[in-house]
């Protein structure tokens, strides 16, 4: 498999919002709120890159092509990449870069203080994932590593948080189940292979 | 985002609709005032009252110094959950109402409950125009040019007893055409309510008409009710019945989430919405640099009404 071709053709399509943003301010589309639109649509991507992160393992068993784990560290820092436009926007045209007024926000409002809390292991996460980080942290780089279960559930929760002020629960719940999903598949992937239950 | 294409008028020599509209207004004016000369008839007052616009005389006294907001923003930028909660759900999925035939009944604590057509209510008083301010819970803005006349001056003509002391207004349902109306968002037909106060306040509007125009149904067509100094979901579009009652209404928003809407919703820069600060809000239409504007008390019209609500805890009465 040509993963190493694919890489520049996978960095291009998920570059793809922001393509989408530069042409829609261009051609009057970024709705009469810009601000609001462009806050809310760098986190859904947040999140779309997340679980594009997160099937990487699942789809790799799944085919049987390991060699997708190539495509894992460039969705991941994609998602890194979408969350902090998203809390640059927030802190931009929400808070006018005031970090009082970040703070303020983020003791006096859960659903902030969630998305603020994911996006600190995300950026540890972000600034380890270079190969001589991975050499130096040995196997705490794994243990690290796996807080994007963590991430991807606030994120989610984030999400629902965000929603529940209009009662509409559709897109997150949409969200959770994939993620849900995802998740599960490793619990089974385990379970499996471990020999816990056996069909 | 500001448009990156350079016109080739500058933006500043076009005529404002607003200008070319009263000055056609006066031309119609001064050759209706010809005829009426000349033949000897009475015209009706206002003869661009057709189909096609609904213009009432603007009225200095309600009246914001302020860039109004662009039509097309007012018109595809709004909540109407009936037809979606994405802000243009309203204008993509309005169409489908059906706003002809259209009755509006006004009964509960009133000594001449009565049914209004559509067309009656058009024609009970003269149409004026007021540019509001509007003031969204989100913590967005508009200004609006509004065409209609005072609720008082319907209310009047039904009596309200010495019983009434709340108002409810009642929103059309019609789920056929309404495809948002099938999700369990709110307990459909939305419901909103003021005091009767509220409701006579020379400020409260019955609105048929926004820039000159007759509500478009993304807007609430035919016919609402506009309170400026409220967050604009208190301001119930599309009524179909005014109720006039002695204990206070259960609205929509208020018994969907109690702790995040209250009865009174009055725009106050102090009193944070749980999810956001109401301390600021951004206006519609600007770029991505605009800065957001600071909140007003009572969205501006503190010196109007501030003294409805003398010496009530506004923390709490939220």
């Amino acid at each position: 498999m040509q993963v190493a071709r694919a890489k520049p053709l996978i960095f291009a399509v998920t570059l793809y919002p922001v393509f989408r943003w530069i042409w829609l301010a261009f051609n009057d589309g970024l709705t009469a709120n810009p601000p609001e639109f462009l806050i809310r649509s760098s986190g859904i991507w947040a999140l779309v890159a997340l679980c594009l992160t997160l099937s990487v393992t699942p789809l790799r068993r799944l085919l049987g092509q390991p060699v997708l784990i190539r495509c894992r560290r460039m969705l991941g820092l994609f998602a890194f990449f979408y969350s902090t436009l998203h809390i640059l926007g927030w802190a931009f045209w929400e808070r006018d870069w005031s970090l009082a007024s970040m703070w303020g926000d983020i003791v006096q409002r859960p659903f902030i203080a969630i998305g603020v809390i994911a996006f600190v292991p995300m950026t540890a996460m972000a600034f380890t994932s270079t190969s001589g980080w991975m050499r130096r942290m040995g196997h705490h780089w794994q243990t690290l590593h796996r807080s994007i279960y963590v991430i991807v559930a606030l994120s989610v929760w984030h999400f629902w948080l965000v929603r529940s002020g209009k009662n509409d629960f559709f897109e997150p719940y949409v969200y959770g189940v994939v993620v849900a999903a995802l998740l599960l598949a490793r619990v089974g992937y385990v379970v499996r292979k471990r020999g816990w239950f056996r069909l | 985002m500001a448009k990156m294409k350079i016109p080739s008028i500058a933006a500043s020599e076009i005529t404002p609709e607003r200008i070319w509209r009263s000055r056609r207004r006066w031309m119609q004016g001064v050759g209706a005032g010809a005829i009426a000369a000349g033949a000897g008839a009475l015209l009706p007052a206002r003869a661009d009252n057709a189909a096609s616009g609904l213009r009432g005389a603007p009225n200095p006294d309600y009246f914001v110094p302020e860039k109004l907001t662009s039509e097309r923003d007012v018109a595809t930028y709004n909540n109407f959950y009936e037809f979606g909660t994405g802000k243009n759900d309203p204008s993509d999925h309005g169409a489908s109402m059906k706003t002809r035939p259209w009755t509006v009944t006004i009964e509960g604590e009133v000594e001449r409950p009565r049914t209004f057509d559509i067309d009656e209510l058009l024609k009970l008083a003269a149409i004026e125009e007021r540019v509001y301010r509007l003031r969204c819970v989100e913590a967005w803005s508009m200004v609006i040019p509004w065409e209609g006349y005072p609720l008082s001056v319907l209310l009047k003509k039904v009596q309200p007893t010495s019983k009434a002391r709340y108002i409810e207004f009642v929103t059309a349902l019609q789920p056929e055409n309404m495809p948002g109306a099938s999700a369990g968002i709110l307990d459909w037909p939305y419901v909103e309510a003021l005091r009767m106060d509220e409701a006579m306040h020379p400020l409260t509007m019955l609105v048929m008409g926004v820039y000159g125009k007759p509500l478009p149904n993304q807007n609430g067509a035919p016919v609402r009710v506009v309170i400026p100094w409220k967050y604009g979901f208190k301001s119930g579009k599309s009524i179909v019945k005014i109720r006039l009652v002695d204990e206070m209404p259960l609205t929509s928003w208020n018994k969907a989430a109690p702790h995040e809407y209250g009865f009174y919703a009055n725009v106050n820069p102090d009193v944070a919405h749980p999810r956001w600060s109401q301390a600021t809000e951004r206006r519609i239409g600007g770029n991505l640099f605009t800065p957001r504007a600071k909140t007003l008390m009572f969205n501006g019209y503190a010196d109007q009404v501030a003294s409805l609500y003398t010496g009530m805890d506004l923390q709490r009465y939220y």
